[in-house]
Order: C-alpha cells, then structure tokens, then sequence
C-alpha cells in the first residue's frame, strides 16, 4: 500500500503549561474525508492546530507527502500543501469579502479559481464588497472554505464547518465537502455533528482525552454505534 | 483682505502654515507608530530617537561624504531603517508574547541610549543644514509669503501619507498587513511569513521616522533633542487618533497642528497644552481615539 499523504505518529502539543496531546496516530490517503470525532476537549481541534503548527510546542512527527513538518513553522506547512479552516472561521473584519477570498496566497498550481470558487458558492460574488464579518454565519463559513480553495493545497484541515448554522445551510457544506472530493481534494475534518460526518466521510477518528481511541470506516458505522455513543457521550 | 476676525491676514496664515508645517511632521511620525503598533503591537518609545537619526545620516552623509539633500532623502531611511531591522531582529522580536510595558520599556531605553550617543559624538547644539539650493525662496500668494521648502514639506508630507495609505488599503501587502493585525497566527498558517513581515513593517516605520528627520533637517537644526521634543506630542497624537489607525494619524497630525496653530493665534499661553487638553477630551469622551476600533 502506498504512504499515506498524511501521517501523523506520536503526537503532543502543549498550550503553555498545559498539556493537550498524548500521542495521536492518524494516517490520511490521498483523496479520503476522514472525520475526528469526540466529546468538546477530546483534543480534535487542537489536532488540527498541532498539525498546522499553531499550537505552543508539539513533539511526535507529522509527515505530508513524506516530509517530515513537526519543526517547520505554520507558513511553511502551509506552503508544502496544507491548508486551514479555523472553527471560528477567522473571517477578517478590515478586509471586504472579496479581499478575504484572495487572501491565501497560491502555494501550490491546481486551485480554484475565483470564477470556479463562485460558481460553488454565488453568494460570495454577490457580496464581494462587503465586509467580511457582515455576511451570515453560513456566508462566512462558505468564505472560510472558499478562500483556502485558491490555495492549490491538496489537503483541507476543516474545523466544525457545520458549527452554529441551519440545516439547509448545513446541508450545502455537506454537497460542498463530496463535491471537493470528487475533485481529488482531501478533507480531515472535525465534527461533532454526528449525522452530518456520516454524509461526508469514509471514515472516523474517535478521540478521546488527547489521544485516537478508535478509527471506523464509515461503511461499518452501523455496527460501532454503540461504542460510538459510549465515546462521544450521546 | 487685511482682517480676518480681528486677526492681521498675514499672522493668521503664516501661523496656519506652521501648524501645516508641524502638522506634517505629527503626520509623518505618527503614521510611522500607527504601523508599527498596528502589525508588532509595540508602542515604539524609540522612534523620536529614529527621526533624529535620519536628520543626522543626512547631516553626515552631506558633511563627510559630500552627498545632498535629494540623495539623502532615500539613502537616510534605507540606513536608518535598516538599523531599526536589526533591533527588531535582535531585541523587540523577543518582547512579542509579552506584555505591552515590556517593549514600551525597551523602546524607551534604546531611544535614550541613541539620543545620548548623538549627545555625546555632537553635543547638544544643534547643527545646520542648509536647504537645497532648488528649494530656496519663498512663493508670493498674495495674502502672505510661503518660504519654498516649507510648501514642499507639507506637499511630500501629504504625498507620503497617501503613498502609505494607498499600499495597507490598496495591495496585497497591505490586505496581509491588515489581516495579520487581527490575526498573525492565522495569516502565517495560510503561507505567509508573518515574522518577516513584522520585521520589514518595523524597518518601514522607523524608515518613515527617519524620511521625517531628513525633511526636518534644514527647518530644525538637526540636535540630538530634535526627537524628543516631537514624540511626546506625536504620542498624544496617536493616542487621539486611535492606536494603530492609519487614517486616525493622517488626520489627527493635519489636525492637531492647525489647532495648535490657530491657539498660538487667539490664546498664545495654551498652544503648547492644547493638544494634551485635547487628549484628555478624547480620552474621557472616546476610549478608543477618534478613528480607532474599542
């Protein structure tokens, strides 16, 4: 089998004193969606700081097309090809909407381009002059995923797209999310919307205390429900 | 035309100049603090020190290696900003996870340590520095005579103010600049050397300061105390503006130095207090300055 476009072995991150991961293994494939799951201070998305490099310290190794990145700062993760969806969306409030958009600088050749970024959400184009922070919070999150589609980076760090929104708006990041699959996009994603993770992902992470407890693929999900509902607590 | 509210036409104008004049400097220096503070959170105590440095890399650029005026309007901030780059890179980089006071402290020591070398290698006289031969003479406007360099100041002042406007509100630099003032932690994880755009945006600054220095160079004469006589009134400037706002200091510097102007014009006594006065105003009735952000 080939390396996984991810690999991540061992790792720990720290806040300062505190000490948020103990040992996280995950392995991610060139053009899966894979969800971490887990109870609010499971560790998911100080995973995905850890990853990124945002995180105080970090040990452990976090390799992407078999570089190692656990030295490199955030800047040059993103340039080998990783990009970040923060879970407050990070929406900048001196910049319109369309300044927010192009912001990413092009790390890498193959992103969206703008007109291809607002045939998927036309929204963006019509509010292109407003200021970021105005538009919906499902403006904003469209913005957030829009704007790192520029990128060219081939693996998406996404954290809790459907925090906070409608259904229906819900539904359209879930369309989006299978959409950027099937142009070869790969997606780690934190949930905790359990139903909403099992539209898009085709497998599960469970964490638990800074650490994966577990790792269902999400043809077998039916059967893992209960010790599902044991881990997230439901 | 000879009146204008009781006051004699030719005091009022020439004392509204000046307050142009002044003006600009505040603009220039404060603009230079706003960018500083607005990208590195740093309120940089040193950079009364760094405008003095520019009027003296003018001075020896001219009196040792025979270089004017033109040439060391763009060599002098290259110098001097580069300098402040090596301060950024070797002390203020240490001081960002820290509080405020920390680099206010740092800032201010390093200012009083520059001011007292240039005290100490020039003593605290003051030395001349003619204007250029091309910017001699004084314009006729009929109403009053505007000494040539004194417009050209005001004129590169305004320039200068635009030109920094136009890079943070109209480029991508400056959409990066702004961003990472809300969010350098996210702006670098989208790919973008944070560090070494708080390095050059500190360079740049203190760069403006320095650019301020060499304009001020032949209406001052250029002494160690040249700085520090200016900061305290360009922090009250800032500080009226709003920290960090661009537009706050552009506006504020104009601002203050017509009032500061007009109040040597109507009540002399107060024209070195009015802009604190102001301050305590602002600072009473609008926390956050008048362009600044709560």
């Amino acid at each position: 089998m080939s390396e996984p476009l991810l690999q991540v072995r061992g790792l720990e991150a720290w806040y300062g004193e505190s000490h948020v991961l103990h040992g996280v293994n995950i392995d991610i494939n060139a053009g899966e969606v894979v969800t971490l799951l887990g109870r609010n201070g499971a560790g998911k998305t100080s995973t995905l700081r850890a990853i990124m490099g945002l995180t105080g310290k970090r040990a452990g190794s976090v390799k992407f097309q078999g570089k190692e990145l656990i030295a490199a700062r955030p800047d040059v993760i993103a340039r080998a090809g990783i990009a970040y969806c923060p879970e407050e969306r990070g929406i900048f409030a001196s910049l319109n909407v369309g300044e927010n958009l192009v912001l990413p600088p092009e790390v890498l050749l193959g992103g969206l381009n703008v007109p291809e970024i607002h045939q998927m959400f036309p929204n963006l184009l019509e509010r292109a002059r407003s200021q970021g922070t105005k538009l919906s919070g499902g403006e904003q999150q469209m913005l957030a995923i829009g704007r790192i589609l520029r990128t060219g980076a081939k693996l998406l760090l996404l954290d809790e797209p459907s925090e906070g929104l409608a259904p229906v708006i819900v539904q359209q990041i879930g369309a989006t999310i299978r959409a950027l699959k099937q142009r070869g996009f790969t997606v780690l994603l934190v949930e905790q919307n359990f139903r909403f993770a099992q539209t898009v992902a085709d497998r599960h992470y469970v964490m638990d205390h800074g650490t994966v407890v577990d790792n269902v693929p999400n043809h077998e999900l039916a059967g893992a429900m209960d010790r599902l509902h044991q881990y997230l607590g439901v | 035309m000879d009146e204008i509210f009781g006051i004699p036409a030719p005091l009022l104008f020439g004392q509204l100049l000046l307050g142009l004049i002044n003006g600009a400097f505040y603009a220039l220096l404060s603009l230079g603090l706003a960018v500083i503070f607005g990208m590195l959170n740093v309120i940089n105590f040193s950079h009364g020190a760094q405008f003095m440095l520019g009027a003296f890399v003018a001075w020896m650029l001219l009196e040792w290696l025979g270089i004017g005026y033109w040439w060391a309007l763009l060599l002098a901030p290259v110098i001097v900003g580069a300098f402040g780059i090596l301060l950024e890179r070797t002390m203020i980089a240490r001081l960002y996870k820290l509080d405020h006071l920390y680099g206010l402290l740092l800032t201010f020591g390093l200012g009083l340590i520059i001011e007292g070398l240039a005290r100490n290698e020039f003593g605290s006289s003051g030395l001349p520095y003619r204007i250029p031969p091309e910017l001699t003479g004084a314009w006729d406007l009929g109403f009053m005579f505007m000494p040539v360099y004194r417009g050209w100041v005001v004129v590169v002042a305004v320039v200068m103010c635009l030109a920094t406007w136009l890079v943070i509100e109209k480029t991508k630099i400056g959409s990066y600049l702004r961003a990472a003032t809300e969010n350098p932690a996210l702006v670098q994880a989208f790919g973008v050397n944070v560090p070494r755009m708080m390095t050059l945006t500190y360079g740049a600054g203190v760069a403006l300061a320095a650019f301020a220095g060499v304009l001020a160079a032949p209406i001052y004469s250029v002494n160690p105390q040249m700085g520090s006589n200016l900061i305290i009134i360009v922090f009250a400037v800032v500080v009226i503006g709003g920290m960090g706002s661009i537009l706050g200091s552009v506006v504020t510097g104009f601002g203050l130095g017509i009032v500061e102007g007009l109040t040597k014009v109507w009540y002399p006594e107060a024209s070195s207090t009015v802009i604190f006065v102001v301050m305590a105003i602002v600072l009473l009735a609008r926390p956050a300055g008048l362009f600044g952000r709560s």
